[in-house]
């Protein structure tokens, strides 16, 4: 059931400046930053990917663009995931937000933003989740170190 | 909302408001040092009288840099810490892992591993939920139920110790295999377990099933519909809950649950009461797939052949210079993993446990990134606790089963 589908979404979604593949079993979309909105609406009605099941980034430094912006879906009526890739430079690391198509979008969101400085245009609620309000940097950025550390409450010496 | 009290240290969050819907409405700060939301996770609460307006969830409070130490040690390395992400049931973490680092290494693991790791995944589920309904127990007062499901639950970590040697953190997964076979005797006191956690979960549906007190607290609290829930990237026992079979085990079959008998209770409408019954049903269908396997499995190796990542023989390590050169690279350099990317995940206890793993070649991973199930959960259970008494968010949270180690990584 679920290889026609994959080679439709193939067929239909994958725009003409972006890339379609499989990998590992998954279909893999590249597009670029500007049509990820539509695409990802595209896929969510005419496709079924209702659930968003993650968004994370990945650091190139050496490379420009610099971050791939990697999201997974699912859908729950052909039981199958998807990935979708876009590239964003580290001068402007901007992609448009996803909350106003799903919900769980607002809290990974916050997480890739916290992490990763990619800023998510349109959600309106980016605060830290897992760091704290007034950490400095992202730390899953190659260039912030293991061991660099900015405690909230001074050591006690 | 600095309080007197912290006014020298800066408040690590910022609460979303300040102010309730109405003049009257109070703001309050529940956690993280309370013991129901397990001393990491922070609720923000606008109150008119008792019910509850608002809130605004804060994580974040147990988090210490998992990820980013992931990219500095080897592929086996990481093994002993993603036990730590759900210490509840930390095999199956461990299982998903190594599925990831296996396809990306193209890895077909041994038909005995398979079918031990799905057994072992199972009884981690059975340990897991007993832990989550015993402590929503507890947080409602049941204390003889609370006693009654930990002690199953200390039986299963004792057992657990006797194969692997620790009670939570086990360390037991390996890329393309498992630490060690069953010692003597496992299985049949593996029988016995499960013969004491049926004596007692009948116990647990007598005490608690049809109690008047129980039911007033949880039926229709906390409610969600498929919708919302699907929305919100809710999976496992909480989309169960609203009526929706959506289960990896069946979805997506890994290891060897094609070949297993087994039902994916679902709830009626999404409430606190749906949750505790589709985690009791969840346990007996583990048990009934852990009878099955243990007739199921095969003899034979459980490390795949392969010098790519699994150690050497240590009586070949001492005799031959090949295999010391062998397990001097599989230590020190890691196991050698293909350049590219991968998403793996498994049906844990809470939901979809995924992990994406990033290769550039070589020893060490380039990213690891988690899909923590309890994580996506805390990002849409403000509408369980919305519109429902002060005194409702206990066993609403309690039924969520958030786990701070993989919520906060």
């Amino acid at each position: 059931m679920s290889t026609p589908i994959r080679a439709r979404i193939l067929q239909e979604v994958v725009p003409a400046d972006g890339e379609g593949r499989v990998a590992h079993g998954m279909p893999e979309i590249t597009v670029p930053a500007a049509a990820l909105l539509e695409l990802v609406r595209r896929l969510k009605d005419e496709f079924q990917f209702d659930m968003f099941l993650d968004v994370t980034a990945v650091d190139w430094p050496q490379r420009t663009p610099r971050f791939d912006v990697v999201y997974h879906f699912y859908s729950t009526t052909h039981l199958l995931r998807l990935r979708l890739k876009t590239r964003v430079p580290v001068a402007e690391p901007v992609v448009d937000s996803l909350v106003s198509l799903y919900g769980s979008a607002g809290f990974m969101e916050r997480e890739c933003h916290d992490m990763y400085g990619i800023v998510f245009r349109g959600n309106a609620d980016l605060r830290p989740i897992l760091l704290y309000e007034g950490f400095v940097g992202h730390p899953l950025r190659k260039d912030y170190g293991k061991t660099q550390e900015q405690p909230l409450v001074p050591y006690r010496t | 909302m600095d309080t007197p009290v912290g006014a020298r240290l800066p408040n690590p969050i910022r609460p979303a408001f300040d102010r309730g819907e109405r003049d009257d409405s109070v703001v309050v700060s529940i956690g993280p040092s309370h013991p129901a939301t397990h001393g990491t996770i922070q609720v923000i609460a606008a109150l008119d009288g008792e019910r509850v307006q608002r809130v605004d969830v804060h994580c974040g409070y147990l988090h210490r840099g998992f990820e980013k130490e992931c990219e500095d040690h080897t592929w086996h390395n990481l093994i002993p810490y993603v036990d730590r992400l759900n210490y509840c049931s930390g095999l199956i973490n461990d299982f998903a892992y190594c599925e990831a680092v296996e396809t990306l290494m193209d890895v077909e693991i041994t038909p005995r591993c398979r079918y031990l790791r799905t057994l072992l995944s199972e009884y981690s589920r059975l340990a897991d939920h007993l832990t989550c309904v015993a402590a929503s127990l507890m947080e409602l007062g049941a204390m003889t139920a609370f006693l009654y499901l930990v002690m199953i639950r200390d039986y299963i970590y004792e057992h657990l110790a006797d194969l692997t040697g620790a009670r939570v953190t086990y360390t037991y997964g390996r890329v393309g295999g498992l630490a060690r076979d069953l010692p003597a005797g496992w299985l049949a006191r593996l029988a016995e377990i499960l013969e004491q956690y049926e004596m007692f979960i009948a116990r647990i549906h007598g005490l608690v099933d049809r109690n008047r007190i129980f039911i007033d607290r949880m039926r229709d609290v906390g409610v969600i519909s498929t919708a919302e829930a699907i929305n919100f990237g809710f999976t496992g026992p909480i989309l169960r809950s609203t009526g929706s079979p959506r289960d990896l085990r069946k979805d997506m079959p890994y290891l060897a649950y094609a070949e297993l008998d087994f039902e994916v209770p679902v709830g009626i409408k999404g409430d606190n009461y749906d949750r505790y019954y589709c985690r009791m049903r969840e346990m007996d269908e583990s048990v009934h797939m852990i009878r099955q396997l243990m007739n199921m499995l095969p003899a034979g190796p459980i490390n795949v052949d392969d010098r790519r990542c699994t150690l050497p023989e240590k009586h070949l390590v001492y005799t031959e210079i090949e295999s010391l050169i062998n397990h001097f690279k599989l230590i020190m350099d890691g196991p050698d993993v293909p350049a590219g990317d991968v998403y793996a995940a498994h049906e844990a206890p809470n939901g979809e446990l995924g992990f994406y793993l990033v290769s550039t070649g070589g020893g060490t991973p380039y990213k690891v990134h988690v899909r923590s199930p309890s994580f996506v959960h805390m990002g849409g259970v403000h509408r369980l606790l919305e519109g429902y008494q002060l005194a409702d968010i206990i066993p609403t949270f309690g039924s969520v089963n958030m786990i701070g180690g993989e919520c906060d990584r």
